[in-house]
């Protein structure tokens, strides 16, 4: 138990992050898109994600959530110091929030104003986000490596979201914002694969830490298929997209889950490179864990609930299947 | 003590927290109105019913939007402004969360999307249930909150280890002594800041001639709601000073402004309490008055601040706002008695009552911020009653970074209230007319203009 319920706590985060990372990661994908749009295709832009929005960013919540349950000290360590990521990253989040709702109901002179508002907010919350995974990764430290480091990733991460962003609305769009999308996926595929690419140099340079883990021999063979699944998917999304036929067929879902799968390589490859530290180099799962006791109570709440939630929300989602249509109340 | 970043990481949490709370208390209430307005239409068939759940429906997603995107901040500031807090009681403030999350937030935040835009997608009865799960979501979020700060004001089920909580039973942390009376205060107050807007919204449109059908239908059902539930709150408040004269003595001394404990203590209407000499200045007093209130005897005894020197809140602000919750309480039962009996006996209202509550549409805002402040200042110079200090568990970020933060969060949060304050204007003015109906579902009746 001692040993055992830290990591299953430790994989539930990953998991609930990951999820998070994928759902949010479309949605503030589409708000960075939207200037490029005109009207009414903004309106079904917003239209795609309107049902979804919500309960996306619950992921987060749950992530920061069982950060909390179940490892307390680092909770305080992580938040403290990623304070000002984290803060405009909130504001990011609100802004966008709000502006969804807003744009359609603050009156029409408003409209553009908010448009922008939802722009600015999802731009600024996944920077934000991504400055925080190199924060992260380097340990929480300051030194100027690492601060280039987060500038890195705060750039790479809106890149893996704008085509997450494209992937999605390739699956609910239809007509002239089809062919929109297909080419802002074209154009996006580019610095998304460079930020990667550089990401995954950069990492071992960085942290010796992690160059230690991976570059050891057992080691680097047992995890090479987790860079070379990411390659393929890659090079299967250049192919993909040179194919219309394909795009405007009936395989339209492929970008989004050739993006999910190199997420979730990438998700894999950062909890080898972490665990068993929830705070690089500082502090183990188990020397920050919580009471067994209340991991334990909580534990069969984890257990009940989060299938249920995974069900309902594939039930939600089957509801809203199929080509998104205006937003309407009725 | 320029900046100092204790009192800018406390100022900041309260303001993060009181924009929070603005959403909530209307969403709680207005969920379960809207599904009262859903339940007439179905039954009577009535259209009235059916414009009066398109128009409040708008106004629900847009509240439902501020109160998730502040609640998102609130999740991360205990990490943020109290890391103190999560390592030495994080074993009790942890699953209480979590479970928040777990059974709460997913629920509300997924079925609303069925409840907002799935009503041509869905069945009727899938439709109804949707939004009775979120409903139900609202309450069970306030449910474990409210649980979570309860045992902050009056902890049980727990022991220290090396100054870390540890829990005993969680049967005693989650049904503490105070929970009972906080739930259900929280409760009716959310159905009160619903009634009052709903109703006051009503009349406002009335006054403005842009009222429909529906229009009155709702004002009666506000007025009626809060004509309900007014007595009744007034009935829960005074359970809950008592519960808490037994658990927080020094909440109660301060709230009423006793300075020295005795027998016979008169009831300070008003004054103005002054630290410096720990007396009250200006003072109009009821003889007894306190006596009779808290021990319901003439000749109980109160115990005084001065039991409590160095360790009792600031008295002004926990007097002052005790009094502004009272007070809205009492102008809520004067308002909707008097506007149910227009409304109910002549099937109308004049002016006067329509002014009367347009005025009050925010009024529960007033007081559940000020009873709010009541319970959160009150608590005083404690972070968990008796157990951990605030400034114990403060992080250490610099005076300026929190300055700063603070400055863009209640610049970003004027600017939202003030955005929703006018969109709901925006919504009020369109005339009921201006509805688009579909095509009834139930009746089969062509859609109308
Ligand atoms: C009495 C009620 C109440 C109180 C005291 C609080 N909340 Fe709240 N909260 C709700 C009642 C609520 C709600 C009714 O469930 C919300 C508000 C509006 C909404 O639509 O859901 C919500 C939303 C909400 C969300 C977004 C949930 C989602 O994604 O759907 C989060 C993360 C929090 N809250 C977190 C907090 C925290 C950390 C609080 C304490 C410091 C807090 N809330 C106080
Ligand atoms: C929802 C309505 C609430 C309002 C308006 C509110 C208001 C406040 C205010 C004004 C303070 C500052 C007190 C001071 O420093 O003088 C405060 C502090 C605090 N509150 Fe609340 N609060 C609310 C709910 C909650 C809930 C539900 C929790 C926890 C479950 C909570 C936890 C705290 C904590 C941890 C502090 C910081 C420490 C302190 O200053 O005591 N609050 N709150
Ligand atoms: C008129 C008679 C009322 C009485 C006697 C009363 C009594 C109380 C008391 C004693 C507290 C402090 C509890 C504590 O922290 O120990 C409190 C808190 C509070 N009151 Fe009232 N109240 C009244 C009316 C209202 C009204 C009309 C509203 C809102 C519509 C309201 C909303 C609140 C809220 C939100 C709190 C903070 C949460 C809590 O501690 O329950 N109250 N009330």
């Amino acid at each position: 138990m001692e040993y055992w319920l830290p990591v299953f706590y430790m994989a539930a985060m990953g998991l609930a992050l990951l999820i998070y990372v994928v759902l949010d990661g479309y949605d503030l994908g589409i708000g960075m898109l939207l200037p490029l749009a005109d009207e009414p295709e903004k309106d079904l832009m917003v239209a795609s994600i309107g049902p979804f929005w919500d309960a996306n960013e619950t992921w987060i919540v749950l992530g920061v959530g069982i950060l909390l349950i179940a490892f307390p000290l680092a909770h305080g360590i992580i938040l403290t110091h990623l304070y000002l990521p984290v803060t405009i990253m909130l504001m990011g989040l609100i802004l966008r929030g709000v502006a969804f709702d807003l744009r359609v109901k603050a009156g029409d002179h408003r409209r553009a104003l908010w448009n922008r508002a939802f722009f600015i907010g999802s731009t600024v919350a996944a920077c934000a986000q991504g400055w925080m995974v190199g924060s992260y990764i380097t340990g929480l430290q300051y030194s100027p490596l690492s601060l280039l480091f987060s500038l890195l990733t705060a750039l790479t991460l809106p890149a893996l979201y704008l085509v997450l962003g494209c992937g999605w609305l390739l699956i609910k769009a239809e007509g002239s914002l089809l062919a929109r999308a297909i080419g802002w996926a074209r154009t996006a595929i580019w610095p998304m694969g460079l930020g990667l690419l550089v990401v995954s140099i950069a990492t071992p340079i960085v942290s010796q830490t992690i160059a230690d883990k991976w570059f050891s021999l057992p080691n680097f063979l047992l995890l090479a298929p987790i860079p070379l699944i990411c390659a393929l998917c890659y090079l299967g999304l250049l192919y993909l997209l040179r194919q219309d036929r394909v795009l405007q067929g009936g395989r339209n879902w492929m970008l989004f889950a050739g993006t999910v799968m190199i997420c979730l390589m990438a998700g894999l490859g950062l909890a080898y490179s972490l665990f068993p530290d929830i705070v690089m180099n500082r502090l183990t799962i188990w020397e920050a864990s919580a009471s067994v006791k209340s991991l334990q109570f909580t534990l069969v709440g984890v257990v009940i609930t989060l299938p249920t939630i995974l069900i309902y929300t594939l039930f939600v989602y089957r509801v809203f299947r199929g080509k998104a249509t205006a937003l309407s109340y009725e | 003590m320029d900046l100092d970043p204790f009192v800018l990481a406390r100022i900041q949490f309260a303001a993060n927290i009181s924009f929070h709370i603005l959403f909530p208390a209307i969403s709680i209430g207005l969920g379960w109105i809207l599904i009262y307005f859903r339940l007439r239409y179905t039954w009577s068939g009535d259209r009235a019913w059916e414009y009066a759940y398109q128009f409040w429906v708008k106004i629900f997603a847009l509240t439902f939007a501020m109160g998730v995107v502040s609640g998102i901040t609130m999740s991360f500031q205990f990490g943020t402004n109290w890391p103190g807090f999560m390592e030495k009681a994080g074993n009790v403030a942890g699953p209480l969360l979590g479970y928040e999350v777990l059974s709460a937030f997913f629920l509300e935040a997924s079925f609303l999307g069925i409840m907002l835009f799935g009503r041509n997608r869905v069945s009727n009865r899938v439709h109804l249930l949707s939004s009775f799960l979120v409903a139900i979501g609202t309450t069970l979020s306030a449910f474990w909150i409210l649980s979570l700060n309860s045992w902050m004001q009056t902890p049980t089920g727990y022991y220290l280890e090396n100054g870390v909580v540890m829990v005993d039973s969680w049967m005693e942390v989650i049904f503490n002594p105070s929970f009972p009376y906080r739930f259900f205060h929280m409760l009716i107050a959310s159905m009160l800041t619903s009634a009052f807007l709903i109703a006051g919204v009503s009349a406002w449109r009335a006054l403005h001639d842009v009222d429909g059908p529906a229009t009155w239908r709702v004002m009666r059902t506000g007025v009626l709601l809060a004509a309900v539930m007014a007595p009744l709150q007034i009935f829960v408040g005074d359970l809950h000073g008592i519960n808490t004269l037994e658990h927080q003595p020094a909440k109660i001394a301060a709230m009423e402004a006793v300075w020295e404990t005795g027998r016979e203590v008169p009831f300070t209407v008003v004054a103005l309490p002054d630290e410096e000499t720990r007396s009250n200045r200006w003072a109009l007093e009821i003889p007894y008055g306190a006596s009779l209130i808290l021990t319901h005897s003439l000749d109980g005894e109160v115990k005084g601040l001065d039991d409590f020197e160095g360790k009792h809140p600031p008295v002004a602000v926990v007097f002052w706002a005790f009094r502004i919750m009272v007070g809205v309480g009492v102008l809520m039962v004067l308002v909707s008695w008097w506007a149910g009996w227009q409304l109910f006996k002549n099937r109308s209202a004049g002016r006067p009552v329509l002014m009367a509550l347009a005025g009050m549409t925010f009024s529960g805002w007033v007081a559940v911020l000020a009873g709010w402040y009541v319970t959160e200042i009150g608590r005083q110079p404690w972070i968990v009653d008796g157990v951990l200090m605030v400034k114990d568990v403060v992080a250490d970020h610099s005076g300026a970074t929190m300055a700063g933060t603070l400055f863009g969060y209640v610049l970003l949060y004027l600017f939202l209230l003030a955005s929703y304050i006018g969109a709901l204007r925006q919504l009020a003015k369109k005339p009921a007319a201006s509805l688009q109906m579909r095509p009834d579902p139930i009746l089969n009746t062509p859609a109308e203009a």
